[in-house]
């Protein structure tokens, strides 16, 4: 995955709660075997508003998502991450986000950003009333900047390292390849095998 | 102090802790399906790297079947699938394909074939992977890349979530189910109740379920946001799982049984949080919205916006009314749908079609009706006791295994402004089909409902 450091960019302002992931990317796109081409299914149901944020020419090229809480909920389709991420956002700010969403994010290198309610509102706000206005996220400092405000955000120290050196997660595993054949060899007896 | 379930299973698989790390997660069983595996399956083969335990993987095919006997019609459906079979045979899992006695539904299989037992871990590339929590295990929906990284090392990296216990006091009413207690619990906690957690169900109603609906509950522990459901092992789950294929025999069974009992909550633990349902209070439960926590009872009217007090939630039912095209004070039970669908992994087992057909015996539904198994081990079973024909008698139509009317992604769907009345598990807007309309109800809700064409509960018919 691509590394992640530090961010500016221009933000949407989506202001919906409980975007689930079926919303971002909705089934008939998970049909493809491959991991590209996933852009155009992003809000696919949703973009056929002609209202709809993202149909907006103030805010095209924008790479920060500014959604209400709940962001990523319901199935556990990384295709969401790959959707997100191939029509150009980097960054998710939301109150609260579905816990399997969360987790692909951060292997996909998707950095989604957990800041208070009230601080969301006020950057959908400010994204609205504005939309040239550009947001820094900055990972390093574990910091969301706007102009002269700034606001810290909690991510913990490993996934943070991870996300920060781009490092694939099965390669960092296998480097404790004999823990776990050791862990394989005191495995309960009656555990099931599939053959 | 002692410990919670969810702790005991979870120490027993770290294969290593390190200071500032996420554990390094043992995983008991890995199931795969067509739709979250074949990106998988290519990063392993970019990478050069085998299955690590194609001996504690299985596959099925579920998401993208046709439910009607034939080939599978839509071109990128059939790639998915073939994909599917390519890699199974490449990698060496077992697979049950369409036509196969033991295909089905993912969550159905694993629990039929005996491979789902107490203080396992499992996963699966699908979030409805918490319905193996039942049996008392740690499962939980992971992404394609975890879905590579167990392919790969039969492990997860994960940091061990919070603790919740769910206590539900009290037992069920009479005509109340584990659907009902389900929508019920997502409706007070809501879908970002769970988050964080593992979510053990405890109390007199629980027991009492059996292992069907101990699954149904644990199925949708997801769509209040928890990772994990899980209900500690008892006799009624050792009863369901002796002599199933995958289960342990002979002296292996009554070591594991031994072993199985300690796998409960100690009376001195503690819980992170503690959620109290009172069994007594509960009615049939259905959503008026479109996420799962947007439920109230059958009795009850469509709430106004007004009624919600957080903003957040009041303009989220404006939406949700205004897709759904219902209006505030409509009673639930004057809701006319279009369709009825009796199935998926939240309600496609026996038990759950011997419900709908106990309904539908000697009555004629009037809207389109899909009775889909979850599994054709179950179509078999159904079809042993008759149920097949209590169902096409009635009127309704008999399919084949598979998700079906779940998700969207084969031929069964709604079309733009259907509504259905659905067993399934998410009321999403688009779920069933684009534009279309989903009321999650139980088994029972669903048969009544297809008898009078609006949302109905069975005591209310004649």
């Amino acid at each position: 995955m691509d590394a992640f450091t530090t961010h500016t960019g221009r933000a949407v302002p989506l202001r919906r709660s409980n975007v689930d992931t079926d919303q971002i990317i909705p089934a008939v796109w998970l049909k493809q075997v491959s991991r590209t081409g996933f852009e155009n299914g992003l809000f696919s149901a949703w973009r056929e508003d002609p209202s709809f944020i993202l149909n907006n020419p103030a805010y095209e090229g924008a790479s920060i998502l500014l959604s209400g809480p709940d962001f990523g909920t319901g199935s556990s389709r990384e295709h969401a991450v790959w959707a997100l991420q191939q029509y150009g956002f980097r960054v998710v700010i939301a109150a609260r986000f579905g816990d399997i969403f969360r987790n692909n994010s951060t292997k996909m290198g998707l950095l989604p950003v957990v800041l208070p309610a009230d601080v969301v509102e006020g950057l959908q706000a400010a994204a609205e009333a504005d939309p040239a206005v550009e947001i820094t996220v900055d990972l390093a400092e574990r910091e969301v900047r706007l102009g002269s405000d700034a606001w810290s955000f909690e991510i913990d120290d490993y996934t943070r390292w991870r996300l920060m050196e781009g490092l694939d997660d099965i390669g960092l595993t296998l480097r404790h390849a004999d823990d776990i054949a050791v862990y394989e060899n005191g495995r309960q007896p009656w555990l099931p095998t599939t053959v | 102090m002692g410990r919670t379930l969810a702790e005991k299973v979870w120490e027993q698989h770290v294969v290593r802790r390190a200071d500032g790390e996420p554990d390094l997660l043992y995983i008991d069983l890995h199931l795969v399906h067509e739709v979250t595996s074949p990106q998988a399956f290519d990063g392993l083969r970019l990478a050069g790297r085998p299955v690590r335990r194609p001996d504690l993987t299985i596959a099925t095919e579920d998401h993208n079947v046709p439910t009607v006997l034939g080939p599978i019609s839509d071109p990128v459906s059939r790639t998915q699938v073939e994909t599917l079979r390519k890699n199974a045979a490449e990698f060496g899992v077992r697979l049950h394909p369409m036509g196969d006695a033991g295909q089905g539904v993912v969550h159905i299989i694993g629990p039929q074939f005996g491979l789902t037992q107490p203080g396992m871990t499992i996963v699966c590339g699908d979030s409805h992977t918490s319905t193996h929590g039942a049996f008392g295990g740690i499962a939980f929906g992971i992404g394609t890349s975890e879905v590579e990284h167990v392919l790969a090392t039969q492990t997860l990296p994960a940091y061990r979530p919070k603790t919740m216990a769910i206590e539900v006091k009290g037992d069920l009413p009479v005509g109340v189910t584990a659907k009902d207690l389900i929508l019920a619990i997502i409706a007070k906690i809501g879908t970002g109740g769970g988050q964080g957690y593992i979510v053990e169900y405890r109390g007199e109603a629980i027991r009492n379920l059996s292992m069907e609906g101990r699954m149904t509950v644990c199925n949708m522990s997801i769509e209040a946001g928890a990772r994990a459901g899980m209900i500690a092992p008892d006799e009624t789950t050792f009863a369901y799982l002796k002599g199933r294929p995958h289960a342990p025999s002979g002296a292996a069974w009554d070591e594991a049984v031994e072993y199985w009992k300690s796998l409960r909550t100690d009376d001195d633990a503690e819980f992170d949080r503690v959620v109290e349902i009172d069994a007594a209070t509960l009615t049939p439960f259905v959503t008026w919205g479109t996420n799962p926590g947007q439920g109230a009872p059958l009795g009850s009217a469509v709430p106004a916006p007004e009624q919600f007090t957080d903003p957040i939630e009041r303009s989220a039912a404006e939406r949700a009314l205004e897709y759904m095209g219902l209006s505030a004070g409509t009673p639930l039970n004057e809701i006319q749908v279009d369709t009825v669908f009796v199935g998926s992994c939240t309600n496609g087992r026996l038990e759950d079609l011997r419900a709908a057909a106990g309904i539908l015996r000697g009555r004629k539904v009037v809207t389109r009706t899909l009775i889909v198994p979850g599994s054709m081990l179950v179509k078999k079973a159904a079809e042993e006791e008759g149920l097949d024909q209590v169902f096409k008698d009635a009127g309704a139509e008999w399919r084949e295994a598979g998700c079906s009317m779940c998700l969207g992604m084969n031929p069964d769907t709604l079309k733009p402004g259907e509504r259905s009345a659905s067993t399934s598990n998410r009321n999403f807007e688009g779920r069933q089909g684009k534009g279309g309309r989903t009321h999650l109800v139980s088994p029972q809700v669903a048969a009544a409902t297809a008898v009078t064409g609006k949302l109905t509960a069975p005591a209310d018919l004649a």
